[in-house]
C-alpha cells in the first residue's frame, strides 16, 4: 500500500495543487494527532496506577483485611480472595454452557435456530452490566434472602456466556472439514468426533475465548454492587455477602480519607496488573496457535 | 508445512480408540450421538433463555411502579424516594447528555486512529498501535473511575473549567461554579472508554473495502487524503455509522466511571459544570438501599428502560455493520 501511494505522489507532482497538498497533509498530521490524544490517557492511567499504587503493596496489603476507618493498615486480602471466589463460580457456570453454546452453533446450528441463537448471544453482549445484577437480584438474591457469592457469580456468568460462545463457535469452524471427515471414516461418533477431534484442535482458540471473557468481567463492579454486596470480613460461604477487589475499589475511592484512597490506588494495580497479564497471554496463546495453521 | 500437524494428532487418538474398543463405538453411538446433540441444544437455548428470563425480571419488577406512573414517569423531574413520587426525565437526560457529549469527542479521535492504522502508518507499527489502543478497551470501568476522580477532576477544576468559562462562556454550556465533578468530567471519561470500540469497529470496515477501491481512486491522482476520504471513507461510512452506534450503546449502559464523577443530583441543568445524574448511576446508587416496593420498582423501570434501548441501538449497530462487511468473505471461514 504505501508503495503505490508515493508513488503516485511523485508521478504527479505537478498537477496537484497547493489546496490539495496542504489538505492531505493536514489530514496525516490531524490522525496522528488523534493517535496521541488517545494514547495520552492509556499513558496516564498506567502511568498514574503504577505511581500511585506501587508504594502501598506491601504485605499487609495482600494478606490482612481492612482495618476500620482511622486506623491505618490494613488490606485486601479478603477481597482479592472474594473476587477469586467470584470468578470461580462464574466460570464454573458459564464456561461449561458458553463452550456447549459454540459447539451448537458451530456443528449444529446451521439453520434457522442457530441464527436466532446467534443473534442473541450477540444481543446479550450489548446488555449493560448493571441490568445484569438486577437480573442476578431477581432470581437469585430475593429468592435466597440475602447477598451471596452465588448471586455475584450469577451476574457474572451471564456476561461471560456471550463472548466464550461467539469465539468457541468461531474456532471451531476454523477447523478444517477434513478433520472431522478423518474422524468419521474411521468409524469414530459424531459426539466422540466433536470432543476429542474438533475441539481438541481448537483448544487454544477456545482458551483464548475464555480467558477474554475472564478479563472482560474481572474487572465489572456494577453487577457486583447488590449481588455479591461486599464485606469487611472473610467469606467462603458460596450464599454470604463476598467482598471482590472491584467493589472495595469503588468504595475506597468515593471515600472521603487519604488512607483509603492509597488503598485503592494499590488494589487498581493489583487488578489492572491480573487483567493485562490474562490479555497478554491470550495474544501470545492465539499468535501462536495451532489453528494459525489449520487452513 | 503446518497444514498437517493439527490432523495428525486428533488422528492418533482417533485411531487408538477405534482400535481398542471397536464394538462399544459402533453399538452406543446413535443413542450417544442423540444425547450430545440434546446437550449442547440445551446450552444454546439457554443463551436463549437468558435474554428471556432477563426481560421477564425486568418487566416483573417494574409492574407496580409502571402501574403507578404509566408513561409519564418517563416526562417527569420530580425523584423524590420520602413521597413515593418518582419521575426519571433528569436521568434520561444526563444520560442522553453525557453519551452524546462522549460521542461528540470519542468519534473524530476514533476514526482518525482508524484512519491512521488501516492507511497511513508503517507497517511494523499497525500491530503494536492496534493492540494499545484495544488495551483502552480492558480497562476496567472503576479504575477509569479512580483515575478520573483523583487526576481528572482536579485538572477541570484547575485549568479546564475557568479557561472554557473565560472563552465559552458566553454560549451558557460553561457557566457556574467549576466543581470539576459534572456533566463534563463524566462526557470526557466516557469519551475515553468509547473510543477502543468506535475505532476498532471502524477499522474493521475500513479493512473490508477492497483494495481496487482505493488503487482505483490513486489512478485517477488523488492525493492519499482523497483517496481515503472518497475511496474508503465514504463506502465504509454505513459501517462507520454502526460502530458509532455501538459506542453509543456502550456509553448510555456505562455505570461505574460515570456514578463516580457525574455528581448524582438529579437535575436539568444547561451548563455542563453542574452535576448531573445517570439512568445507570442511579440504579447502581440507590439500589441497594431502596425502601419500599415502589422506589425499588422504579429503578427496576429504569433498568428496563435503559436494557430495550441499548438492545435497540446494538441491533441497528450490527446491521448496518454488516451492510459494509457482508460482500467480504468472514473472517472466520477463511
Amino acid at each position: 500500500m504505501p508503495e503505490t501511494v508515493t508513488a503516485t505522489a511523485d508521478f504527479a507532482a505537478a498537477p496537484i495543487s497547493l489546496w490539495r497538498r496542504g489538505m492531505n497533509s493536514f489530514a496525516t498530521f490531524a490522525a496522528a494527532v488523534s493517535v496521541i490524544l488517545v494514547l495520552l490517557p492509556l499513558g496516564a492511567v498506567f502511568g498514574y496506577l503504577v505511581y500511585k499504587g506501587i508504594g502501598s503493596i506491601n504485605w499487609a496489603f495482600l494478606t490482612q483485611t481492612p482495618k476500620p476507618v482511622g486506623e491505618a493498615g490494613g488490606g485486601m486480602a479478603n477481597a482479592i480472595a472474594g473476587s477469586a471466589f467470584i470468578l470461580l463460580i462464574a466460570s464454573v457456570i458459564g464456561v461449561p454452557i458458553g463452550i456447549g453454546a459454540g459447539i451448537y452453533l458451530a456443528e449444529y446450528g446451521r439453520n434457522q435456530l442457530g441464527n436466532i441463537i446467534r443473534f442473541t448471544a450477540d444481543v446479550l453482549n450489548g446488555v449493560p452490566s448493571i441490568v445484569i445484577g438486577i437480573v442476578a437480584y431477581g432470581i437469585v438474591v430475593l429468592s435466597q434472602g440475602h447477598f451471596s457469592a452465588l448471586a455475584g457469580g450469577v451476574a457474572l456468568a451471564i456476561m461471560m456466556i456471550p463472548t466464550i460462545t461467539r469465539t468457541t463457535e468461531e474456532m471451531l469452524l476454523l477447523v478444517p472439514n477434513a478433520v472431522r471427515e478423518a474422524a468419521y471414516g474411521l468409524g469414530v461418533s459424531r459426539w466422540r468426533t466433536t470432543l476429542s477431534i474438533t475441539l481438541r484442535t481448537a483448544t487454544s482458540g477456545v482458551i483464548t475465548g475464555v480467558m477474554l471473557a475472564f478479563a472482560r468481567v474481572a474487572g465489572e463492579t456494577a453487577p457486583l454492587l447488590f449481588t455479591a454486596f461486599g464485606n469487611q470480613y472473610w467469606n467462603w460461604k458460596i450464599n454470604q455477602p463476598t467482598a471482590a477487589l472491584s467493589l472495595q475499589i469503588f468504595t475506597y475511592a468515593i471515600s472521603p480519607f487519604d488512607e483509603w484512597h492509597r488503598q485503592a490506588w494499590a488494589g487498581a494495580l493489583i487488578l489492572i496488573v491480573l487483567i493485562v497479564v490474562a490479555v497478554s497471554a491470550v495474544r501470545l496463546v492465539a499468535g501462536r496457535g495451532m489453528l494459525k495453521g489449520a487452513n | 508445512m503446518t497444514g498437517p500437524q493439527p490432523i495428525a494428532k486428533p488422528e492418533v487418538a482417533a485411531s487408538s480408540d477405534v482400535q481398542s474398543q471397536p464394538l462399544l463405538g459402533a453399538g452406543n453411538s446413535h443413542v450417544a450421538d442423540a444425547i450430545f446433540h440434546l446437550a449442547m441444544l440445551a446450552c444454546g437455548l439457554c443463551v436463549l433463555a437468558l435474554v428471556g428470563v432477563i426481560l421477564y425480571e425486568l418487566v416483573k419488577g417494574s409492574r407496580l411502579s409502571w402501574h403507578a406512573f404509566g408513561l409519564k414517569f418517563f416526562f417527569q423531574s420530580e425523584w423524590d424516594p420520602v413521597n413515593e413520587q418518582f419521575g426519571a426525565l433528569p436521568f434520561v437526560y444526563g444520560t442522553l447528555v453525557s453519551s452524546f457529549l462522549a460521542l461528540l469527542l470519542a468519534v473524530p479521535l476514533a476514526i482518525g486512529v482508524a484512519v491512521f492504522i488501516t492507511e497511513m502508518c508503517p507497517r511494523w507499527l499497525k500491530g503494536p498501535l492496534a493492540f494499545t489502543t484495544e488495551l483502552l478497551a480492558a480497562i476496567p470501568s472503576v479504575i477509569y473511575g479512580l483515575w478520573a476522580i483523583f487526576v481528572l477532576v482536579p485538572l477541570l477544576r484547575q485549568y479546564g473549567e475557568p479557561f472554557s468559562a473565560r472563552y465559552f462562556g458566553w454560549t451558557g454550556l460553561f457557566e457556574g461554579p467549576p466543581y470539576g465533578i459534572g456533566m463534563l468530567a463524566a462526557g470526557i471519561i466516557l469519551a475515553i472508554m468509547v473510543v477502543p470500540i468506535v475505532s476498532s469497529i471502524t477499522r474493521e470496515v475500513m479493512t473490508a473495502v477492497p483494495q481496487q477501491q482505493r488503487e482505483a481512486v490513486l489512478a485517477l491522482g488523488a492525493t492519499r487524503w482523497e483517496m481515503i476520504r472518497t475511496g474508503v471513507l465514504r463506502n465504509a461510512r454505513a459501517g462507520i455509522l454502526g460502530g458509532v452506534i455501538l459506542g453509543l450503546g456502550r456509553a448510555l449502559g456505562e455505570t461505574m466511571a460515570v456514578t463516580m464523577v457525574i455528581g448524582n443530583r438529579p437535575e436539568i441543568a444547561k451548563s455542563l459544570f453542574a452535576p448531573g445524574y445517570t439512568m445507570a448511576s442511579v440504579i447502581a446508587n440507590e439500589f441497594s438501599e431502596a425502601t419500599g416496593d415502589t422506589y425499588l420498582s422504579a429503578l427496576i423501570e429504569i433498568g428496563l428502560a435503559l436494557f430495550i434501548v441499548t438492545i435497540i441501538v446494538n441491533i441497528l449497530a450490527q446491521f448496518l455493520v454488516w451492510t459494509v462487511t457482508r460482500g467480504t468473505p468472514a473472517r472466520s471461514h477463511a
